[in-house]
């Protein structure tokens, strides 16, 4: 009964069902596992507030760390191939106007000549 | 050769268009190319129409005789009457570029990049 | 129970429904803001039903023609006309089933948000009715049998999506962004018909099939099927003629960018009805790995420029934009394998399951990334900004927009159970038997498509309240029951994909690889 739910693929096959039926299981050991902890405990009065050596925390939006800086390695690691892609990405019409009869032009020039 | 010529006058125009667009940088000037090559195809289109020694593709009273294609003409019709909504949306377009910008340039108008 | 004449005049219901429904809508509005909507929400609706129709009898009884103007619908060949289909036909086989569902449930899902996320506009008449006439041009593109008609449902595209892009003034840069897909758009639109205007003069007809019966292969044929592919390939936001796909995804507003990404999908059903249809029958002259490897490259430059410009976006729906020409790539890699082996021993053992990975995730993406801009539209209609570096902490209030959002992530990169996984897998692992190389770059792609979302996720939902949003809640109800459609597609897709596969994408990738049988349909056997 459960083939019927898995894709096959040419070189294999894929059963979400299946997949689903094994997250279930995983996530009610988790649960069991969860519900031995102690049940004593709260969150609220400074059990879980963050200990700085005794300064006072800052503003909660002062130390979000916003989109722009999360994966400054990322790009940091790979600057010479975004130092040239970035730039080619001017925003001018002509440009884009230009890029698409090169590329056709390229295009042209497969298929009908070089064959 | 003549009977060549209205190919070679929709290349020619059809290059003046595209030399336009890629450089001249007024927008305006921009979708005045853009017509040109709109006006190149539309002569490539009626061209190929025709049959040498053709009569006009009317029915009633018609002499005898080969008649030029009439397909391409209505292909030429609803594309000049496509040419008409685009171009007129294209310089609606540059108009509200003009008023909100302060220019009608290709170098101004890129607040849009990379 | 439904009634015969229904039936057999869907193809012609299928176009006039949104296009009536388009023009009566300034009327209508006359009588109430609510009527007008109501009005809008029912012409989705019917077309719709309309779609769903269609896909039935062809799945049941195979490709459907309707020849506009004739005595019957199945007379595509007047009697005296010496053999040549005159007359505009409409030849939907399983494919253009395929995408007419495509853009017959985005449709509705989009109307249904734009009902609520629209509500504080002007003019809000015109945007109905430009979104259901962008509605008839992607029917018309997908459901055409004939080439010039193809050409006036891209320009109906063209139009109504540019004139939608800078619905929003906001301050010029939506008309910015509007002039340049309208300006781009229109000189494709010109060399399409070009390339039509030289196959007419070389054969003498505009229906596909009989320009694919009469084909030989000549110089100028390799012009206009080079122009022809170029010119859509761009329509479809590939690389590097993708620059408009930034600036009119992201300033459009966020329904109509989810619709336009269905728009630039018909335009690469387009690519592959030219390819395999129209040139298909093509074996001594045409060298079939050449048109494969073009479409590939364009593929693989898609997937990889695509996300590498993505990661460093801060505004988000730029973001999603670059991501959506990444997409692109797969389905064109996808399918560029398929081109690659077609005619060889191999397209039978693993170039079918390309494509159909291919065009599996054409269905795919247009659902999961119509539901992220959906909820990057809901994001921005609470919160007033699209910066990511601004936004934080929303989790705490927009509690369904993150499910959605979080669906939608998982679902573009690639995680099970969700349905991006069974079509990349399917890419995955056809595409390896191609080329290893190929396959690496698609799943290093997919890695680095996580990693944005990732990004995405946290800059928006995670963290602490911020102060500037405090009194921020929920998107009303429309909104959420648009986004909700859509994802209750993506979680149904993904864990039933053998059922989707065996009865929607596999006959539509049988259908666009057989040729024989779509210009039999139309010019009656032999």
């Amino acid at each position: 009964m459960i083939e019927i739910f898995s894709l096959s693929t040419g070189t294999g096959s894929w059963n979400p069902v299946v997949w689903l039926i094994a997250l279930a299981v995983a996530f009610i050991v988790v649960l069991v596992i969860w519900a031995t902890g102690e049940r004593s405990y709260r969150r609220e009065g400074g059990a879980a507030a963050p200990f700085l050596s005794g300064n006072a925390e800052p503003e909660k939006g002062e130390v979000q760390i916003r989109a722009g800086n999360l994966y400054w390695g990322f790009t940091e690691a790979l600057s010479g191939y975004y130092k040239r892609l970035v730039p080619l990405h001017t925003g001018i019409l002509n440009d884009y106007v230009l890029w698409f009869l090169g590329t056709m032009a390229t295009i042209v020039l497969v298929l009908a000549v070089v064959r | 050769m003549i009977a060549n010529l209205p190919f070679i006058a929709v290349t020619v125009i059809a290059l003046i268009g595209i030399v336009v667009i890629l450089t001249r940088k007024n927008l305006v000037k921009m979708v005045m190319g853009l017509s040109l090559i709109e006006a190149a195809v539309n002569l490539f289109l009626v061209s190929l129409g025709y049959r040498n020694g053709g009569i006009a593709p009317i029915f009633t009273n018609a002499p005898a005789g080969e008649m030029v294609m009439p397909t391409v003409q209505a292909m030429t019709l609803t594309n000049i009457v496509i040419g008409i909504a685009t171009t007129a949306l294209l310089l609606s377009f540059v108009m509200l570029v003009y008023r909100k910008y302060g220019s009608a340039d290709a170098g101004v108008m890129r607040r849009l990049k990379e | 129970m439904i009634p015969e004449i229904i039936i057999r005049n869907a193809p012609a219901l299928l176009i006039a429904v949104p296009m009536l429904a388009a023009f009566v809508t300034p009327v209508i509005a006359k009588a109430g803001n609510g009527v007008m909507k109501a009005w809008a929400l029912l012409a989705t609706a019917v077309t719709a039903a309309i779609a769903g129709i269609i896909a039935w009898q062809v799945l049941d009884f195979g490709t459907i023609i309707y020849t506009f103007g004739a005595a019957a619908p199945g007379l595509t060949i007047p009697l005296d006309s010496g053999g040549i289909p005159v007359r505009i036909i409409f030849t939907i086989d399983a494919m253009s089933a395929f995408m007419g569902i495509i853009a017959a449930i985005s449709g509705f899902a989009v109307c249904l948000y734009a009902i609520a996320s629209e509500k504080r506009q002007t003019g809000q008449e015109m945007f109905f009715a430009l979104l259901l006439l962008l509605e008839v041009g992607i029917l018309g593109m997908v459901s055409t049998g004939d080439l010039f008609n193809f050409f006036v449902f891209l320009e109906i595209n063209s139009i109504a999506g540019a004139a939608l892009v800078s619905y929003r003034i906001r301050g010029g840069l939506s008309v910015e962004a509007a002039m340049k897909y309208g300006f781009v758009s229109t000189l494709g639109g010109l060399i399409v018909l070009t390339a039509i205007g030289l196959l007419y003069g070389q054969y003498g007809a505009l229906n596909m099939a009989m320009v694919a019966t009469r084909m030989q292969f000549t110089v100028l044929d390799g012009i206009a099927l080079a122009m022809l592919v170029t010119a859509l390939a761009m329509k479809s936001g590939a690389v590097p003629m993708h620059f408009w796909t930034p600036d009119a995804y992201g300033l459009a507003p966020s329904s109509v960018t989810a619709f336009l990404v269905v728009a630039s999908q018909a335009s690469l059903y387009g690519v592959f009805r030219i390819v395999f249809t129209l040139y298909g029958g093509i074996v001594q002259t045409l060298d079939w790995t050449t048109v494969g490897w073009i479409v590939i490259v364009l593929g693989v430059l898609s997937m990889f420029v695509g996300v590498t410009m993505a990661i460093p976006q801060h505004d988000v729906k730029r973001l999603m934009a670059y991501h959506a020409v990444s997409q692109t790539g797969y389905m064109l890699l996808g399918v560029g394998v398929g081109i690659a082996l077609l005619g060889t021993a191999s397209f039978d053992t693993y170039g079918i399951v390309a494509m159909e990975g291919g065009i599996f995730h054409i269905f795919n993406h247009a659902m999961y990334k119509g539901l992220l801009f959906l909820t990057a539209g809901a994001i921005i209609y609470r919160t007033g900004t699209s910066d990511l570096n601004r936004m934080g902490g929303l989790g705490h209030s927009m509690k369904w927009t993150m499910l959605f959002f979080g669906i939608g992530a998982l679902a573009i990169a690639g995680i099970p159970p969700f349905n991006g996984f069974a079509s990349k897998l399917m890419i995955y692992e056809s595409v390896y038997l191609f080329n290893p190389l190929l396959a690496v770059i698609a799943m290093v792609v997919s890695i680095l498509t996580l990693a944005s979302f990732v990004k995405v996720f946290h800059a928006m939902f995670m963290g602490p309240k911020l102060p500037e949003f405090a009194e921020v809640q929920e998107v009303p109800a429309p909104m959420l029951l648009g986004m909700g459609l859509l994802a209750v597609i993506v979680v149904l897709f993904g864990v039933f994909p053998d059922q989707v596969v065996a009865g929607l994408v596999e006959p539509a990738a049988r259908a666009l690889a057989d040729q024989g049988a779509y210009i039999a349909s139309v010019l009656g056997g032999a």
